[in-house]
């Protein structure tokens, strides 16, 4: 039963995770994949989450965590780099 | 009952980040995007990390997953205003039922600055042709 709820967690995790990169892929712009990009890394954070209660590790705890902060200092420099630098869509 | 109450949370959580993903694949445009996954993604994460601490249940483990939840809720709305920000200024094309654009006309787009509706400022005056401001 407990080991049918960690399957049914990776699949759907999984599936997400498809489904996030089919945006990636299609953009139509920049901004979007960063988007993308922002939740493929949270997803990676679920996945860490529950290999830690399927594994019984909880050292893979410290892995999400600087998982979480570089993914939020890539978005930042994301957003620093279109704002100062990124072409118009427009134009 | 401690490893059904963890296969609850996890089911859950990765529930609600697959409610993320179809959000950002199916959703119109960048902002309604960016709702769907900083939102639900961000639930979704928290949910998985306190069913990991519910089953480990030692002190330590608690208080990393308590960090990492903190960390989450604390900047995915800062990224997302970041990134929300920069998608305005690089000019990605807002969904076509869009019906209020409260920040048309009123950024200056060399200088990044937000004109407030009372000022009389330069952005006012350089894009006020293009915005529709009469209404206000």
């Amino acid at each position: 039963m407990f080991d049918y709820a960690i399957f049914l967690a990776y699949a759907l995790l999984s599936l997400a995770l498809v489904l996030s990169f089919i945006r990636l892929v299609l953009g139509p712009t920049l901004p979007d994949r960063v988007v993308a990009l922002e939740l493929l890394a949270s997803l990676t954070v679920g996945f860490i989450g529950v290999a830690v209660v399927a594994t019984g590790r909880s050292a893979y705890l410290d892995v999400a965590l600087v998982l979480a902060l570089t993914a939020f200092l890539a978005a930042i420099a994301f957003a620093r780099y279109l704002e100062k630098g990124g072409h118009r869509v427009d134009d | 009952m401690i490893e059904l109450l963890t296969a609850v949370f996890l089911v859950a959580g990765a529930g609600f980040m697959l409610i993320a993903a179809m959000g950002l694949l199916r959703m119109p445009d960048l902002l309604t995007r960016m709702h769907a996954t900083t939102k639900a993604g961000v639930l979704g994460a928290g949910l998985i990390m306190v069913g990991a601490a519910i089953y480990i249940g030692q002190l330590t483990v608690v208080v990393k997953a308590i960090a990492v939840v903190a960390f989450l809720i604390l900047t995915a709305p800062v990224a997302a205003h970041a990134i929300g920000r920069a998608g305005y200024f690089v000019g990605v094309p807002l969904w076509s039922q869009t019906h209020t654009d409260e920040l048309k006309g009123r950024y200056d787009q060399k200088t990044h600055t937000l004109a407030s509706s009372g000022e009389k400022g330069s952005a006012q005056r350089d894009q006020g042709a293009r915005g529709n401001r009469s209404e206000s």
